[in-house]
């Protein structure tokens, strides 16, 4: 197979929030940069993205970067490291700012400043109420935000790959990555990419669940690079399931309409949060209000025929309100639920969402293995891990996540690029050969295992055996099935042998990324022997000695995985913020 | 969630064509069972896909905001993640985009379309020092970009539009100038003057006429006819 090479100072795949923020600081530096994406930018699933990006701008009530910094520690149930928390939550405003300076059109309050909604878990004065804190353009936060993104790209002139999927990370002997190799989807053709740094921001894996709210393209292509290039992948046992899916479809249904009133009803109508989080109720973060309802589900007072879902209901609302800032959730519940929310409530169920876990990064971006800096290598947004999210990530944290690492990443990038000598160091041959094998051997397969079987063989087995509950037997069996499913992913064959935009041959090359992260999962979820966060296990209960079943004696620690031998690691939580004073640990409560 | 369990075949007519292999396009006849879970015409595709992976078309968020999956159903430009399968007649029909080339199957050539998008400079202009907070914008302000900032850039208006297929190189389409006037309808851009430069000019605005099959088939409910005539009104004004 011929194989081309071009030479960039920075390449970055993934043209999501978090690829195209670092993109546009990168590019106006005037440095050569490559963005690599297998959708047109706009397409990326930031676009997705709902209710709004946190910032303490203040704009209808006091707020303050110390707060949503405490709010982000608690959400995360200690696991985020308190160093890149307070750099993301004062970072904020500054890069919403920035945004709206790029023509983000946000909503407008009456004094023309952009306009702030409620969140789950989003608190004034260290816990006491829910403040308005997550800025936002109606109920297509992330569509603005990624199309803002995309257009300031253009300004600068950014140089897209578009439709090219990435195969696999190159490194040198000594572990510097050197850049990746990359298929274009058009002509099949293959190309590697040197760069001086190489950046992931591919985004999460939610499909490795069979219900997500996740886009068919979140199928953790960086995450698998990273994985079989021997970088470890971090607290990949922590998944969030959004208490709102449309039940049946997967679509999501933004928290946002709990922040502008929605209220979770079970069968008999009850308010049932009130039960679970007095304080906050229906705005509790998102691991604590799932739990809820899969509880009442599980107890009998669900809705419908198979009593399988509970209702969010927004009757109450004015129908002006619903128009103006929930008009994409009107649309989505009409279209996918059968529902008019105006008139009646939409049935919602949790649903897999994000992952918290990811490639392991510190706040400047720069990926880190066992407490070195990895040369050239740098990743941001869901696919990384810096740990902001910890054990539960707060909504509207996502989209801030990918604006300020994608912009501290760009921003180490440049300082490492302006440091390194002109000519780059050989891309070992034996790097690309790996590389190319693979595709080869799926090309050239035969008596193998059929993609789509083996996909939803996968995504069922995480559904059933890693979802909102978790339980012992079911790890251990659960670890046991994805290890014979890996088998049968190594073994794919496809019938279309084209070369021509072959999407065939690209969904079995994202199921082999998709069953590195499903490993990553299942074998970190096992080990983990308490509960906290998102990751909930019945021989880990509420008790008074360890409430909510969370073990800081044994289990504040970051779980770190490698695919070699599946070997699990763990690393200290950094408690010790830059400035202030450690959001001391204490029981979760909302 | 539906307690139906009736499975349920529905029958396709799908434009093929691989040029790998195929000497010419051909349209090809399949059926396929689906669940009653299976309610939009891209859970039939996926269906499709898992007898056949040859079928091949861009998908991705399956809910209506990436705008990926357009193509021509049943003779009219759509969406398929926000098509019900059960309003369309059998055969369903599926054409790709018309007016663009076709790569393979239902997967169009759009770098003409994106060309014209990018050539009406999509971006907001501002050369005043940003100010250290948000520049203010009025709610009444702000809502005059509703309607036009929705645009997920899926090409079925364009791509169905006569206009921009007789000149897909000179008339910038329906997509493209709804975006023109979404910089020229918010109050923080400064160059309106230059952009109407930009479209004065018998083909990049002018070509439009208001045949409106832009606001028949924007499966957003946008109007590019509405916006179109904004700028018209606007260059109209200018000159006297």
């Amino acid at each position: 197979m011929k194989v081309a090479k071009r030479s960039f100072d920075a390449v970055i795949v993934g043209a999501g929030g978090a690829g195209m923020r670092a993109a546009v600081t990168l590019a106006e530096s005037g440095l050569k940069t490559a963005v690599i994406s297998k959708v047109f930018p706009t397409r990326s699933h930031t676009v997705a993205a709902q209710g709004g990006v946190s910032a303490s701008l203040g704009n209808s009530e006091p707020d303050h970067w110390t707060w949503h910094m405490y709010d982000t520690v608690k959400g995360s149930d200690w696991l985020g490291d308190q160093d890149a928390i307070e750099f993301m939550c004062k970072q904020a405003p500054q890069v919403v700012v920035e945004l709206e300076h790029y023509g983000m059109p946000f909503d407008r309050t009456d004094e023309g400043k952009i306009y702030q909604r409620p969140f789950g878990g989003h608190m004034s004065n260290f816990g006491e109420k829910p403040v308005r804190r997550a800025c936002a353009a109606a109920d297509r936060t992330g569509h603005a935000m990624l199309h803002a993104l995309y257009q300031r790209n253009v300004r600068a002139n950014t140089q897209f790959f578009v439709e090219w999927m990435a195969l696999d990370l190159l490194r040198a002997p000594d572990g510097r990555v050197l850049g990746v190799i990359a298929m274009e989807m058009e002509t099949g053709e293959i190309t590697v990419f040197q760069a001086k740094a190489t950046l992931f921001a591919t985004g999460g894996a939610g499909r490795i669940y069979y219900s997500s709210t996740n886009a068919f393209i979140n199928t953790g292509d960086g995450v698998g690079m990273a994985a079989r290039a021997g970088i470890p992948l971090e607290d990949m046992e922590f998944w969030q399931f959004h208490p709102t899916g449309v039940a049946g479809a997967g679509v999501l249904i933004t928290e946002g309409v709990r922040g502008e009133g929605g209220i979770l009803r079970n069968a008999s109508g009850e308010r049932f949060m009130e039960r679970y989080a007095p304080n906050a109720k229906d705005l509790a973060s998102r691991d604590v209000v799932s739990r809820a309802m899969v509880t009442e589900i599980n107890e009998g007072r669900g809705c419908g025929p198979n009593k399988d879902h509970v209702m969010l209901d927004i009757t109450h609302l004015d129908a002006d309100v619903i128009n103006k800032r929930l008009p994409g959730i009107r649309e989505i519940s009409i279209q996918f639920a059968g529902t008019d929310p105006i008139k009646a409530p939409i049935p919602v169920v949790p649903t897999c969402h994000y992952q918290m876990g990811g490639i392991p990064t510190n706040y400047h971006g720069e990926v880190i293995d066992n407490s070195n800096v990895v040369a050239g290598f740098y990743a941001a947004g869901e696919c990384a891990c810096a740990s902001v999210h910890g054990a539960n990530r707060l909504g509207t944290n996502s989209l801030l996540d990918l604006l300020v690492f994608g912009k501290s990443a760009g921003e180490s990038m440049i300082e490492f690029i302006r440091k390194e000598p002109a000519a780059m160091q050989e891309i070992p041959q034996s790097e690309i050969d790996k590389s190319l094998a693979r595709v080869n051997r799926l090309n050239n397969q035969t008596n193998g295992s059929d993609v789509n079987e083996t996909r939803l063989a996968m995504q069922r087995t995480m559904q059933a055996h890693a979802g909102v509950f978790r339980f012992k037997d079911m790890l251990q069996q659960g670890v046991d099935k994805i290890l014979e499913i890996e088998k049968a992913v190594q073994q794919t064959q496809i019938k279309d042998k084209s070369m021509v935009w072959n999407t065939a041959r690209i969904e079995a090359l994202e199921l082999e990324n998709l069953i590195e992260v499903a490993k990553a999962t299942i074998i970190s979820a096992n080990a983990r022997t308490e509960s906290r966060g998102a990751h909930v296990r019945d021989d880990a209960p509420d008790t008074p000695e360890r409430p909510n079943g969370r073990d800081d004696a044994n289990w504040l620690k970051h779980s770190l995985w490698y695919r070699e031998g599946n070997r699990l690691e763990y690393k200290p939580v950094n408690l010790k913020p830059l400035t202030v004073e450690t959001v001391a640990l204490k029981t979760r409560a909302y | 969630m539906a307690t139906d369990t009736t499975v349920r075949t529905v029958q396709f007519k799908i434009y093929r064509y691989d040029p790998d292999k195929d000497a010419a396009p051909y349209m090809q006849e399949i059926s396929v069972e689906l669940d009653p879970s299976d309610r939009k015409l891209l859970d039939a595709l996926t269906k499709i896909k898992a007898k056949e992976d040859s079928v091949s078309y861009r998908r991705s968020c399956r809910e209506g905001v990436c705008g990926s999956d357009a193509m021509n159903i049943n003779g009219k430009n759509g969406l398929a993640c926000l098509t019900d399968i059960d309003s369309l007649a059998q055969p369903i029909t599926l054409r790709p985009l018309p007016g663009l080339p076709v790569i393979r199957d239902l997967i169009v050539d759009m770098t003409q379309f994106f060309k014209q998008y990018h050539s009406i400079k999509p971006y907001v202009v501002n050369n005043t020092p940003a100010p250290e907070r948000e520049r203010l914008q009025t709610p009444e302000e702000r809502e005059e970009l509703n309607g036009l900032y929705e645009c997920i850039l899926c090409a079925c208006c364009s791509t169905s539009c006569p206009s921009f297929w007789w000149n897909p190189d000179k008339f910038v389409g329906p997509a493209g100038l709804l975006a023109a006037y979404r910089f020229i309808a918010d109050t923080r851009d400064e160059e309106t003057n230059e952009r109407l430069d930009n479209l004065e000019d018998p083909y990049r605005l002018f070509r439009c006429h208001t045949i409106m099959n832009c606001v028949d088939v924007c499966p957003k409910h946008l109007n590019p006819t509405k916006a179109i005539g904004k700028i018209k009104e606007l260059m109209l004004s200018r000159a006297v």
